[in-house]
């Protein structure tokens, strides 16, 4: 149920004639945003689309690589804050604004908690030699690599996984996932980044009491920012770790 | 526009239904499907920002302009690698000269 | 109907370095535009210049290899992405679009200025990069000599056009948001203005490409930073997946030059056949199908990268269709001029010199899509005379026509008519002196980006040379009559070429709000039978 806001004419800037005529311009500009930023994100979905159909067991191996379960919790973390996103919205819409404020800051913890165990999973690509570049290993084994077993049965059957150097030509191609694996999860983070601060900014608005029903557009379109960064990790989480997963 | 309130009991249904089908995509995985863990995987990731796209998003209860702008969008990524794509499937397809 | 002189308008309501530098009036931003792009073209002309001045002889004898390179990929550089995208959009767009559907500003005016500071950034880091020694690449920085072996600065051009970008993208956001939502009362779709169609379809266009021409740029600068391997064959990359990524936006990007030229064109050509546009519908809905059709040919510029055949016969097939809406454009604007009542003013000559330059470069370009003959003419002059013909003589050419047709409006002066149309005559003659010459060393096989060339094709090297001298000079001309005007030409009425269009119900130059209240649009754009010419032409006396 929305609270009264017929009492104070929603403020509208000058160059519209009305809040209405606002809050339709701000919508439509967030979303023409979000189509360049699905054109952005996109053009690494193409990279990993070309590579992927180019180089199958070499993704495969490298995906192998990837904590699962990291990702899983990461992808669990994210959905959720995407909810809290949501009921952050509704909070504005019917002027509740503890639980806007209250909301918010839930959404901020889950996207640091995100970014955290990003940090975490980076260092382990670091530890590991899975950093593209000079000192880049992948640990693969022989009868892997002979194409006789796929990967998964030869670790079942007893092959250790760090046996054997793999030849040059899955080594490097390897890196080229790891190099979009960095790029895309990179340019991802950096939105959330971006993201956590436009957050932090409407917290600090909203206990200002800047938020009533009758304008809360800023809420409405960092929470569409958000969303759009979830779904870009929705694609991700199966595309980077659920690769040549199968037994 | 903002004029909707989506109830909230519908935010908890479809986040239910994101974990449910994150779970789906991970058993998914390791299961032997050949060619169409892929198509599974898009699939269901498809669907799941279909749902945060329609609820989260309101896009269900946006003017019919924003469903537009966003169909255009994946249209034209769609354009982007399907026939960037094309380049790489059909070399070979058409003899030249020397080859 | 002339308006008084005495009034506050955009230009004298505040003075002050400050008062401009951080306006949020479109108009104003519109002319900070005008000088940034200006600057940008004159330093795209002085590299053209050099060009010019080393190809004047067979030799390679004025500049070393490496520095033409420099020279030559400076130039398109600075031309295509801080002149010939930015340019209409973002000085007649800026001023025009909100004044033409009766708004008093675009939707987001602080985004606007955010555009050009961007604008201004990106320009900066380029011209940092060309002072401390420049690109060499070619402006389509092909891999893996731009990402692994150059030598030369590409990650600060590259950041530069990255931000450009982004400039880009804020104003083609700002113009579609605007006219959406915007339009006064009674202002329907098919009442619009084609100069808004135009805008509208070009920034279909920035959304839609420029974002993968930003992703483009990211990977290509995290490769030659941390030697990744996207696009280098020796790390296992794909070099010509690079040029995919780089032409998906590359080739729409010459639509967002040449749409918002064709907007131009519209209007003039309406004006002085004191007609309307012929077949109306028909030029709004090609602005829109080559904005979409445009996405679909970027393999045309790789028919010998060792692009798949087949593939190279599609794009070829679809390069022909992307031509039919260009045409139906010309088709409308000559039926717009058959039995109009034709006048001569700078602005139709310009509008002219368009329509028969522009139809050569497309006709040219049918050559080019044609697989068998682009195998034999890509990358001699004969590609770089096409897309010259369509840029200069297209682009440019509309883009002079515009400045003189709203010139009155934006600076409440009237440029000198003499003047006016012979600077036209003379950009008209230099330009085809020296382009056309290019169409034929091209065929007969001299290749683009050598600083040296066999004997047999100095002749026609010597004429392009003239040429582009006398097209220096035809550019110049106006320069100094524009400046000179803004103190000491005659106040321009409101409407001094009996234009129809919301922009010229405002006195010239407007107040910042351009209406004291929303105007209502009760009838059709270019209702010309009911405006009168005015008496003895804009320039009586």
């Amino acid at each position: 149920m929305r609270a009264d806001s017929g009492a104070v004419a929603a403020a509208h800037a000058h160059q519209f004639e009305d809040a209405a005529q606002q809050r339709d311009a701000v919508t439509l500009g967030m979303w023409t945003f979000l189509v360049t930023e699905i054109l952005f994100f996109g053009g690494l979905f193409l990279a990993y689309a070309i590579y992927r159909w180019s180089f199958p067991s070499a993704f495969a191996l490298a995906s192998r690589q990837l904590d699962i379960t990291l990702g899983g919790v990461n992808t669990v973390v994210l959905i959720a804050s995407s909810l809290t996103m949501a009921l952050a919205v509704h909070a504005a819409q019917t002027g509740a604004g503890r639980a806007l404020l209250g909301f918010l800051l839930l959404t901020i913890l889950l996207g640091g908690v995100f970014l955290g165990i990003k940090a975490v999973e980076y260092r382990h690509k670091f530890e590991e030699h899975l950093i593209p570049g000079a000192s880049f290993h992948m640990p693969v084994s022989e009868a892997t690599l002979s194409g006789d077993i796929p990967p998964d049965q030869a670790i079942a059957a007893g092959v250790p996984a760090t046996a054997l150097s793999a030849p040059a030509e899955i080594q490097r191609h390897a890196q080229i996932y790891f190099s979009l694996y960095f790029a895309m999860t990179g340019m991802h983070a950096l939105h959330m980044v971006i993201g956590l601060g436009l957050l932090a900014w409407l917290a600090l608005q909203c206990r200002k009491g800047r938020f009533t029903p009758a304008y809360f557009a800023p809420v409405e379109i960092v929470g569409l920012y958000w969303h759009f960064v979830d779904i870009v990790w929705i694609f991700l989480f199966p595309l980077l770790y659920l690769v040549g997963r199968h037994a | 526009m903002s004029e909707h309130v989506v109830p909230r009991r519908v935010y908890f249904l479809v986040f239910a239904l994101l974990l449910l089908f994150t779970a789906l995509t991970v058993a998914a995985a390791f299961k032997d499907l050949g060619p169409f863990n892929l198509v599974v995987a898009l699939g269901i990731a498809a669907f799941k920002a279909t749902l945060v796209v329609l609820y989260f998003m309101h896009v269900r209860y946006n003017p019919r302009l924003i469903g537009l702008a966003i169909a255009l969008a994946m249209a034209w990524l769609m354009v982007l690698i399907v026939i960037t794509f094309g380049d790489y499937v059909t070399r070979g397809w058409v003899p030249f000269p020397g080859k | 109907m002339s308006a008084p002189r005495s009034g506050t308008n955009y230009l004298n309501v505040s003075y002050g370095i400050r008062s401009w530098l951080f306006s949020v009036d479109h108009k104003r931003i519109a002319l900070l535009y005008l000088c940034s792009v200006t600057s940008m073209f004159l330093l795209g002309g002085l590299f053209a210049a050099m060009v010019r001045m080393e190809l004047l002889t067979p030799a390679g004898d004025m500049l070393a290899s490496d520095t033409y390179n420099k020279v030559f990929t400076m130039h398109g550089i600075v031309m295509v992405f801080f002149f010939l995208i930015p340019g209409i959009p973002a000085v007649l767009g800026n001023f025009l679009v909100p004044m033409m559907v009766g708004a008093r500003d675009l939707a987001f005016p602080r985004l606007n200025l955010l555009s050009w500071y961007l604008y201004t950034v990106g320009a900066l880091f380029t011209l940092f990069s060309i002072v401390i020694g420049g690109v060499d690449t070619g402006w389509t920085f092909y891999t893996p000599y731009s990402s692994a072996w150059t030598t030369t600065n590409i990650v600060p051009v590259a950041l530069g056009i990255f931000v450009t970008g982004f400039s880009s993208i804020l104003t083609g956001l700002n113009f579609i948001v605007t006219i959406h939502t915007m339009r006064a009362p009674g202002l329907t779709w098919f009442r619009l203005p084609l100069f808004i169609w135009a805008h509208y379809a070009t920034s279909i266009v920035i959304i839609l490409g420029t974002p993968v021409i930003a992703i483009t740029i990211v990977l290509l600068a995290l490769e030659r930073v941390f030697h990744l391997g996207f696009f280098d064959p020796a790390l296992g990359g794909d070099p010509v997946l690079f040029q995919h990524f780089f032409w998906f936006y590359s080739h729409p990007a010459v639509y967002i030059m040449i749409l918002p030229a064709m907007g131009v064109v519209s209007e003039i050509v309406a004006c002085f056949s004191r007609k309307r546009v012929f077949g109306y519908p028909f030029v709004a809905g090609s602005s829109l199908a080559i904005a979409l059709l445009g996405f679909l040919v970027w393999g045309h510029h790789m028919f010998v990268s060792s692009q798949s055949v087949f593939a190279g016969m599609v794009f070829s097939v679809l390069s022909f269709l992307v031509a039919i809406p260009s045409a139906v454009k010309v088709f409308n604007w000559t039926a717009t001029l058959y039995k109009g009542s034709i006048s001569f003013e700078t602005p139709m000559l310009y509008a002219f010199g368009f329509l028969g330059l522009f139809t050569i470069g497309g006709l040219t370009g049918l050559m080019l899509a044609t697989l068998g003959i682009d195998v034999h003419v890509h990358d001699t002059y004969f590609i770089v005379a096409h897309f010259h013909y369509i840029m200069v003589g297209g682009t440019v050419m509309a883009y002079l026509g515009g400045l003189h047709f709203w010139w009155p409006k934006i600076s409440g002066r009237l440029y000198p008519e003499w003047w006016g149309r012979l600077s036209a005559l003379i950009v008209f003659i230099g330009f085809n002196l020296t382009f056309f010459p290019q169409f034929i060393v091209g065929y007969l096989g001299m290749p683009r980006r050598y600083h040296a060339y066999p004997e047999e094709f100095q002749v026609l090297n010597v004429m392009s040379t003239a040429g582009a001298s006398i097209l220096g000079v035809g550019y110049v001309i106006p320069l100094i009559y524009f400046v000179w005007s803004m103190r000491y030409g005659k106040r321009a009425p409101s409407n001094p070429f009996g234009a129809t269009g919301l922009e010229w119900r405002t006195p010239s130059p407007p107040p910042t709000e351009n209406f004291p209240a929303p105007p209502t649009v009760t009838e059709e754009a270019y209702a010309y039978e009911r405006v009168p010419v005015p008496e003895g032409g804009a320039h009586a006396g």
